[in-house]
C-alpha cells in the first residue's frame, strides 16, 4: 500500500442558517485557508474530489459552481461524489494508491437550512414504495431508535448522556453550532421531537463547508511536521430497505472497522459523524470504543452537521489532533443513508 | 428575481423544484401496484423461503434476481413507529399519526407505512394494525390510505 | 391514476415538490442592488486583474475571493458570438426568432448573455458594437432583465483579435 497523509484541514463554521453567503461564498473562505496553511498553489495540486448534493439547497449542478472556489484553469483533474466528502477522500486516496496523483485536494459543503431538510432527506428513499410517503429523516430514524430502546440496547438517557458530552467537548471547538453545559435529566423533560426522538437526540441542521488536503508520502513530509497518516481505510454499504437490515447494531461499521483494522492498536481518539444520539451509541459499540477512547473532542456531528461536510470534517477533526501530538492514532467515522446505511471508517496515525 | 426579504447583505426570495417525472415499474413493482389497485398485498419469496414486503427485484443478500410473488394479509404487527405530532404538507395524515413498520401476517420483513392511531397513547409497539384502503386506487403505495388499529386488540 | 381494472398498473406519477429559499450570497447580490440603479458592476481578479462580469465572489480560474472594490462598467461592448433562435421555450418570452448574444462589455472579460434586437437577422455579426437598451427607470428591479436588449449602435466592428479569447 502507497503510504499517504492528511497534512492539512479547514473548516467554515456550522451555522443553523447561513442566509448572507451562497454556498460556493461559504467554500471560498475555506479553501483559501487551506492551500495558505499548506502554502500550496494550484499548481501544486493534481487532484480535486469534492461532495455535495444539489437537493439540499436546491440548486442545480452547484457542484460545478464549487469548482470555482477552487480555480480550474488551467484545466485541472476533478470529480465529485453525490455523498459526503468524506466518501470523496476515499476516491482521491485510491487515486494516490494507484500513482497517478500525489496531492489532492478534498472538499464537501452544503447549505441544507435552503429546504426542509428532514423532507428532502426523503429522496434517498425507495422512490416507489417510500419516498410517496414522505418519511422525514428524523421520523426515519426514531423508528430505529424506538427499536434500540425497546430491544436493550439504549435507554433514553444514554442517549441523552450522548448529546450532553457532544456539546460539553463543542466548548472547545469555536466551528461548532450547538455547546455549551446540559444536564441529562434537563434534557429528557423536553417534549419530543418525533417520538421517541427529542430535540436533542438530532444534529442540528448546520449549513457549511469542510477541506482538506491529502498528500503521498514524499509531498507529505515536505508540507507537514507531522502528517496524520491514513492506515486503513474502508465504507461498507447496507440495503436501503429498513426491512431487511439488523437496526440494532451497525453491522457495516463492524465490517469497515474490521477490514480498516481500527482495532490493531489502542485508539486515543475517535470522530463520529452519526446524527442521532442512538446512532452515536450503535457506531461506538460497533467500533468497540472503551471510556479510555476520547470521543468526538470536536463535539462530532451532533454539535454541527453541515451535510456533505460533516463526515470530511470528522476525518479533519481527527488528522488535526494526529499532526498536534495530542492523539497518536484515530478513527474517524462518516455514514450516508437512512438509518445508518453505509458507514465510512478512516484510521489515522502519527509517526 | 423578487426579493421577499433583505438581509443584512443578500438578497433572498423562495422557489419550488417540482419534479413531475413518471416512473416505470418493471414486472416485479408492477404486480405489488396492481395487486395494491384490487386490496390485496403480494410480497416475493426469497431463497432462504422468507417472504419479503415490498417485494423486490434481487434477494438483497444475495443479489439473485427473484420473482415469486405471495399474497400476504392486509393486517399485521407494528415492529415499531414514530409519533409525528406536527404533520408536514407533503405527508400522508393532516393530523398526528405514526410511521410505522408494519409486518403483515404471512411476511417476514416489516413494510414502512403509516398508521391512523388518533392518538400517541393508542400506539404500541406490538399491536396489531389493519390495512384502510384509499378510494379510487390504482395510485401507488398510497392506495393504503393508512393503516389502523384492529379491534382485537395487541400482542402478536 | 390507472383506473382501468384490466390493465396492470406499469407506471407511476410520483410527483416530487420542494420549496427552498434562495438567497443569492453577497457577490450576486451586490451585482443585483447595483443593476437595480441602472449600474453595471464587475469585479477584478486580484491575481491578473481581469473583471469578472457578472460576478460570483472568486476568480474561476485562480480560485481566489475577488475581494477588492468593484469595477463600474459601461452599457455597451461588442457581440462576441450570437445564435438564431427558432425553437420556442416555456421560460422565454420572446417571439420568435430572435437573436441571443454573448456581449462583451467594454473593460470586461467575461461575457454576458442577452437578446440583440433593432437589428434584423441578416445583419448580426461578430464583432458587432452593440449598447443596452433599458426598461424605463420606473420599472427597474434588481434583475438582469432591467436590460430589456442590446441593439447596434452604428460604431466600426471591434477588431476580432480584441474579443477572440472569449469566444
Amino acid at each position: 500500500m502507497r503510504e499517504a497523509a492528511i497534512v492539512a484541514f479547514a473548516q467554515s463554521a456550522s451555522l443553523r442558517r447561513e442566509m448572507d453567503r451562497n454556498e460556493v461564498e461559504i467554500l471560498i473562505p475555506v479553501i483559501h485557508e487551506l492551500r495558505t496553511s499548506a502554502g500550496l498553489g494550484n499548481e501544486d495540486i493534481d487532484f480535486v474530489c469534492s461532495g455535495s448534493s444539489d437537493y439540499l439547497a436546491g440548486q442545480s449542478f452547484a457542484f460545478v459552481a464549487g469548482l470555482d472556489a477552487v480555480g480550474a484553469w488551467p484545466p485541472v483533474c476533478e470529480s465529485h461524489v453525490e455523498m459526503d466528502g468524506a466518501f470523496a477522500l476515499y476516491e482521491a486516496w485510491v487515486k494516490i494508491q494507484t500513482g497517478s496523483a500525489d496531492l489532492a485536494l478534498v472538499y464537501g459543503f452544503g447549505k441544507p437550512s435552503m429546504g426542509d431538510l428532514p423532507i428532502t432527506m426523503a429522496l434517498q428513499l425507495d422512490p416507489y414504495t417510500q419516498t410517496p410517503l414522505w418519511p422525514d429523516a428524523v421520523s426515519m430514524a426514531a423508528l430505529q431508535a424506538r427499536m434500540c430502546m425497546e430491544g436493550g440496547v439504549c435507554s433514553e438517557a444514554e442517549m441523552a448522556a450522548r448529546a450532553v458530552r457532544d456539546r460539553r467537548n463543542a466548548k472547545q471547538n469555536p466551528k461548532a453550532q450547538l455547546k455549551g453545559d446540559f444536564e441529562v435529566e434537563a434534557l429528557l423533560a423536553e417534549p419530543h421531537l418525533v417520538s421517541p426522538l427529542r430535540r436533542h437526540d438530532c444534529a442540528p441542521i448546520s449549513d457549511g463547508a469542510a477541506a482538506l488536503i491529502i498528500a503521498s508520502a514524499e509531498r507529505a513530509r515536505q508540507i507537514c511536521q507531522r502528517p496524520a497518516w491514513i492506515r486503513g481505510f474502508e465504507h461498507i454499504c447496507e440495503p436501503q430497505d429498513l426491512g431487511v437490515r439488523d437496526l440494532l447494531r451497525s453491522r457495516s461499521t463492524e465490517l469497515a472497522a474490521q477490514h480498516a483494522g481500527a482495532n490493531r492498536g489502542k485508539i486515543d481518539v475517535a470522530e463520529l459523524a452519526a446524527p442521532f444520539t442512538h446512532q452515536e451509541i450503535l457506531v461506538e459499540r460497533a467500533l468497540g470504543l472503551g471510556d479510555e477512547v476520547s470521543v468526538n473532542p470536536s463535539g462530532g456531528a451532533l454539535a454541527g452537521n453541515p451535510l456533505m461536510a460533516v463526515g470530511l470534517a470528522r476525518i479533519g477533526e481527527a488528522a488535526a489532533r494526529i499532526s498536534s501530538g495530542e492523539a497518536d492514532r484515530a478513527v474517524a467515522h462518516a455514514t450516508s443513508g437512512p438509518c445508518l446505511q453505509q458507514n465510512l471508517i478512516c484510521v489515522l496515525e502519527g509517526d | 428575481m423578487a426579493p421577499v426579504s433583505d438581509s443584512e447583505s443578500s438578497l433572498v426570495t423562495t422557489q419550488r423544484l417540482a419534479y413531475t417525472y413518471k416512473r416505470s415499474l418493471g414486472p416485479v413493482l408492477s404486480q405489488f401496484f396492481t395487486a395494491l389497485r384490487e386490496r390485496r398485498i403480494l410480497g416475493v419469496r426469497r431463497p432462504d423461503g422468507s417472504v419479503m414486503v415490498p417485494p423486490r427485484e434481487y434477494d438483497p443478500d444475495s443479489g439473485e434476481a427473484i420473482s415469486e410473488m405471495v399474497e400476504v394479509s392486509d393486517s399485521g404487527v407494528v415492529k415499531s413507529w414514530a409519533w409525528v405530532h406536527a404533520p408536514r404538507p407533503a405527508q400522508p395524515l393532516p393530523h398526528p399519526f405514526a410511521y410505522a413498520l408494519i409486518q403483515l401476517d404471512g411476511a417476514d420483513t416489516p413494510l414502512l407505512h403509516v398508521v391512523d392511531a388518533g392518538a400517541e397513547e393508542q400506539m404500541q409497539t406490538g399491536m396489531r394494525v389493519r390495512a384502510r384502503w384509499a378510494e379510487p386506487r390504482g395510485g401507488g403505495i398510497g392506495d393504503i390510505a393508512a393503516f389502523e388499529p384492529a379491534t382485537g386488540a395487541t400482542g402478536e | 391514476m390507472s383506473e382501468d381494472a384490466s390493465e396492470a398498473v406499469e407506471l407511476l406519477r410520483i410527483p416530487v415538490e420542494l420549496d427552498y429559499t434562495y438567497s443569492a450570497g453577497q457577490s450576486a447580490s451586490r451585482f443585483l442592488r447595483a443593476i437595480a440603479e441602472g449600474r453595471l458592476l464587475g469585479q477584478r481578479c486580484p491575481v491578473d486583474g481581469k473583471v469578472y462580469f457578472p460576478t460570483r465572489g472568486s476568480c474561476p480560474q485562480h480560485g481566489v475571493p475577488t475581494a477588492g472594490d468593484p469595477v463600474e462598467l459601461p452599457d455597451r461592448g461588442c457581440i462576441v458570438t450570437y445564435s438564431i433562435v427558432r425553437v420556442p421555450s416555456e421560460n422565454i418570452p420572446l417571439e420568435l426568432p430572435y437573436i441571443a448574444v454573448q456581449v462583451l462589455l467594454d473593460g470586461a472579460d467575461t461575457v454576458l448573455m442577452h437578446v440583440l434586437g433593432e437589428s434584423s437577422l441578416e445583419d448580426v455579426h461578430m464583432g458587432m458594437r452593440v449598447q443596452a437598451v433599458w426598461r424605463p427607470r420606473g420599472e427597474w428591479t434588481t434583475s438582469i432583465g432591467n436590460i430589456l436588449y442590446f441593439k447596434p449602435t452604428g460604431e466600426p466592428d471591434a477588431p476580432y483579435d480584441s474579443y477572440r479569447e472569449h469566444i
